[in-house]
């Protein structure tokens, strides 16, 4: 950071460099919310608070560009900082060209930022901003001068010369006091001008003949010069003396001013206020110098949740070995441990929830995508969103947004057909695409749904058999169809777009979920639309889980999708087909999976027998749907870390991941969603 | 040693002005907008404010006023950080009751002139 | 001791290889890709995988696969006992272990030490073997299999990991 320049490095003795990473990422914010709030406002009517929400982020920027010494910035965020004056104080009616120039200059300004951020200031690479500057000009001053509708003109008012300036602002007080006059201001900021001269803009329905009357009650008229903005020159009440300029560029201007005479206030600041902490003793608390956030590296979060793990196996194995003592010896320790169980649990969703950010990150980038994708397209599409507000562990966030993106722009190319076609077809003009994210049980659900034309059966098939993808044949059910687009190099584009068809996003895309232990579907109904549901298991690291033993094996459940557990008796479990088992619960039947063959559990033969009679089993509920699985024993619940098998390992289906025990072995996690899947089939 | 409240929604402009002028010696206390200023102001003792005109929620001139009906701020110095060339802006400072601007962008040896014309 | 750096194939620098037995016969791996050497313990079987794959275990809180080489070559007698042992490996930015009958010393030797391996249809496939060595036990001179274990565990009939990870 310290090889970057500016004009400002040179701010005698202090240096600013070291702000500079604060302001790149404030700046860096206030783009991206000024970015957000010119895709949401409605260029037909457009509330004075979005107009004045996103001047102040232009001025923001302005001010810090302007501190730090980054001109180029300065200078165009000052372009457009006039256009967003104009417009908030509805000089100006916006247009979407308008809105198209701010999104283009917001462009140019991250590119000028990042060059700064990546020491890349090189004189001859910085973008050439000349035409966008003109064509911001040409939108700002478009309805200068006589132009504004309800026949109000713009006027340049010159008063003087006056040997006290402040006479002149007792005009200011008039157009205060008579409303409709129009209005008055200063745009020299106060000061007389050498020539002793001082300058207003006015808007104003009124005539030439009618101002000068009102203004002669504190000025003498031959100190009045009336200019019309539109050019041309009109009732110069008395001649000024000539080259009157229009900006104090006073070189003595020292830029700073009081309305009181600063000697007059008092020297001595002690006992001078009234109720006021007493300056000896008590320091002023530490929370209320501070503003109410931190930032902190993504690394200490990390180590920060790495050590509340550790603790928590540590905990569950202390928790695990108190079990064994005698209550009545050791009640003060077994309340302490109680107590540390809930220590821990707190802790640990303290500590998880500061890596929790809301889908709205996510789904941030897409308007401005869409926006610019419909353009190239030559289609009409609309974004919604559901579910913003939902949270997602940032690692994951980040690594869901590259999958996410491709199918928006799949819905985009592919799904949502031409303005014409939609028209023929009875279907609105413009095409929705619905991004969406739910938490279901431990996971969470995000969809990418769209009204387009769905998946076409016939060209699948067609490429299908074309690219001799095994099993395929006619009779093939839909969700068969659509999950042959998964296959490496699948694609039914005709010609490979800019934006898509390469062939290479589906499979690509599959792979990336499935590295987040996630999976992903794809329905389609033709002529309606597609959707494709991707599902992310919430947490990485910490979950409650049930240990439920096999054999000599244990596994764990996730909590979170066991319903109810029973002892059942084997005569109660009825087959079904000939190979598939259900069991009566209350009024439905469900599925039944024996665990000890999902997962082929070694037995000994007197066991298989032993076991015959009752068994225990546990209702989980999963994608929707509920199986029952049978199993040995119970043998508690507790949190668990949970550890990635993938990270050593390779993904291993009906497991979801691994914990550590108690005793140090290692556990498998059963992937309940797997299983219902696999049930239902 | 004096304390300065410093008012600005930008971080990096609070950053270098606290930098600054707890660099010379002030007690510095900041806040992002005039509702946070107001609700940290009262209470404590503040030497001076220094407030950024343009923020959310409230905005400097604002802020300016409503310091003003405090016992305790009635004679504080109150400058408004302005970028704004108008002079209506000052008109409306100076009715609020401030005691004086100073124009954005201005360097650290700048604020520190100007603060010691107004505190001591 | 130790030589950290890349090395050069000069006859002079040497390179230092973990041995171990494996069957009747001795290998030798290079010891940077070892990471400790442990008992069989606590191994959590692993449903529907190949039979060499014996599970996972827990090291000092990390998941890492067990594979038994004497399993997957058929080499030797697979027994589980105090005396077995496991190399723990890292490759391939993985942490594995191998089961082995035992291990042995760790060896220098230079570039003119390793003799290339003619080529031969070992059970282990010649792709491994990156050439030859002797070890010297007392009097008697033993035949060493210098193999790259990187690229032995990374293949696919190792079955460690997925095709598409790599």
């Amino acid at each position: 950071m310290k090889e970057v320049t500016s004009q400002a490095d040179a701010a005698g003795g202090f240096d600013l460099t070291q702000f500079y990473g604060v302001f790149f990422e404030e700046a860096g914010e206030n783009l991206s919310s000024m970015e957000t709030m010119l895709l949401e406002i409605d260029a037909d009517s457009p509330s004075d608070e979005e107009l004045n929400a996103i001047f102040r982020v232009a001025h923001s920027i302005k001010g810090g560009a302007a501190t730090f010494g980054f001109s180029d910035v300065t200078e165009l965020t000052h372009e457009l900082e006039t256009l967003l004056d104009r417009l908030r104080r509805n000089e100006l009616r916006l247009r979407r060209a308008m809105v198209d120039v701010l999104l283009e200059a917001g462009d140019v300004l991250k590119s000028m930022l990042a060059r700064y951020q990546a020491n890349d200031a090189d004189a001859s690479a910085a973008p050439d901003t000349r035409d966008l500057v003109a064509r911001i000009r040409h939108l700002a001053t478009g309805q200068s001068a006589s132009a504004i509708d309800d026949g109000r003109r713009r006027l340049r008012v010159r008063v003087g010369p006056l040997t006290d300036g402040a006479l002149a602002d007792n005009l200011a007080e008039l157009f205060r006091d008579i409303a409709s006059l129009g209005t008055f201001e200063a745009t020299d900021e106060g000061r007389l001008s050498p020539q002793g001269l001082r300058e207003f803009d006015v808007t104003t329905a009124s005539a030439d003949a009618e101002l000068i009357e009102l203004f002669s009650f504190h000025v003498s008229r031959e100190q009045i010069q009336i200019v019309d903005l539109a050019g041309t020159r009109r009732a110069d009440a008395g001649d000024t003396s000539a080259g009157a300029p229009a900006k104090t560029g006073d070189d003595a201007d020292p830029g700073y001013g009081f309305f009181v005479d600063p000697q007059s206030l008092p020297a001595a600041r002690k006992g001078t206020q009234t109720g006021s902490k007493p300056k000896a003793g008590k320091a002023v608390p530490a929370a209320n110098l501070e503003s109410s956030s931190l930032r902190v590296s993504m690394e200490k979060v990390d180590q920060l949740i790495n050590l509340v793990g550790e603790l928590v196996i540590t905990q569950s194995m202390l928790t695990q070995q108190a079990k064994n003592l005698d209550p009545m010896t050791y009640q003060t320790l077994l309340s302490g441990v109680v107590e540390l169980e809930r220590n821990t649990r707190h802790m640990q969703e303290s500590v998880m929830s500061i890596r929790m950010i809301p889908m709205s990150f996510v789904f941030n980038r897409f308007p401005r995508m869409l926006r610019d994708l419909a353009d190239k397209l030559g289609k009409s599409i609309e974004l919604k969103t559901v579910g913003e507000a939902t949270e997602l562990d940032k690692g994951l966030i980040e690594k869901i947004i590259d999958p996410l993106t491709h199918l928006v722009r799949n819905s985009a190319d592919h799904g949502i057909e031409s303005t014409d076609k939609r028209i023929a077809a009875g279907k609105p003009a413009h095409g929705t695409i619905t991004l969406s994210a739910a938490h279901q049980g431990g996971s969470i659900l995000i969809e990418v749904k769209d009204d387009g034309a769905g998946l076409n059966r016939e060209r699948i098939l067609a490429k299908a058999k074309e690219r001799g993808l095994p099993g395929v044949h006619d009779g093939l059910r839909d969700p068969e169809i659509w999950a042959l687009i998964w296959e490496p190099g699948f694609s039914t584009a005709d010609q490979v777009s800019d934006v898509s068809g390469r062939g290479v996003g589906m499979d690509v895309v599959r792979r990336n979920i499935a590295a987040l232990n996630g999976s992903v579907e794809l329905d389609s109904a033709e002529g309606y639309g597609a959707r494709v549901s991707v599902r992310l298991p919430l947490t990485l690291a910490i979950m409650d889980g049930m240990s439920i033993g096999i054999g000599d094996e244990i596994y764990i459940l996730p909590l979170g999708s066991v319903v109810e557990s029973f002892q059942v008796e084997t005569a109660k479990i009825q087959t079904l087909g000939g190979t598939g088992r259900v069991v009566k619960v209350r009024d439905s039947y469900l599925p039944v999976a024996a665990l000890e063959d999902v997962f082929q559990v070694p037995r000994l033969r007197d066991e298989q027998e032993d076991r015959a009679r009752c068994q225990i089993m546990v209702i989980v509920e999963a994608e929707g749907a509920r199986i029952a699985l049978l199993v040995d024993e119970l043998l508690g619940q507790h949190q668990v870390v949970v550890k990635n098998l993938e990270a050593n390992y390779r993904r291993v289906p009906g497991v979801s991941g691994a914990t550590i025990l108690g005793d140090g072995r290692v556990a498998l996690i059963i992937d309940t969603g797997g299983l219902v899947k696999r049930a239902r089939h | 040693m004096q304390s300065i409240l410093a008012v600005d929604d930008s971080a990096s402009m609070r950053q270098m002005v606290a930098f600054t002028l707890k660099g010379a010696g002030y007690n510095v206390i900041e806040a992002a907008d005039g509702q946070e200023a107001f609700d940290k102001a009262r209470g404590q003792r503040i030497d001076l404010v220094l407030t950024d005109q343009n923020m959310p929620r409230m905005d400097g001139v604002t802020l300016t006023r409503q310091l003003r009906t405090l016992p305790a701020f009635a004679e504080t110095p109150i400058l408004i950080l302005t970028t704004e060339s108008s002079s209506d802006m000052k008109a409306k400072g100076k009715a609020a009751g401030a005691t004086g601007w100073l124009v954005k962008p201005f360097d650290p040896e700048r604020l520190l002139d100007v603060i010691k014309k107004v505190i001591r | 001791m130790g030589v950290m750096d890349k090395f050069e194939t000069t006859a002079a620098t040497t390179h230092e290889y973990l041995t171990f037995r494996l069957g009747g016969e001795e290998y030798g791996i290079d010891i940077l890709k070892v990471q400790e050497i442990r008992g069989y313990d606590h191994v959590t079987r692993i449903a529907n995988s190949p039979e060499f794959i014996k599970g996972v275990v827990n090291l000092r809180g990390v998941i890492v696969p067990i594979v038994d080489l004497r399993l997957k070559f058929a080499l030797g007698e697979a027994k589980y006992d105090a005396f077995t042992v496991v190399i723990i490996l890292n490759v391939a930015n993985r942490i594995v272990g191998a089961v082995v009958d035992s291990v042995s010393d760790v060896l220098e030797m230079t570039a003119a030490d390793v003799k290339p391996a003619p080529e031969f249809n070992a059970m282990m496939g010649a792709n491994y073997i990156t050439g030859l060595g002797t070890v010297k036990q007392g009097d008697i001179e033993r035949l060493l299999i210098l193999i790259d274990i990187e690229r032995l565990m990374s293949s696919p009939d190792m079955a460690l990991m997925d095709s598409t990870a790599a």
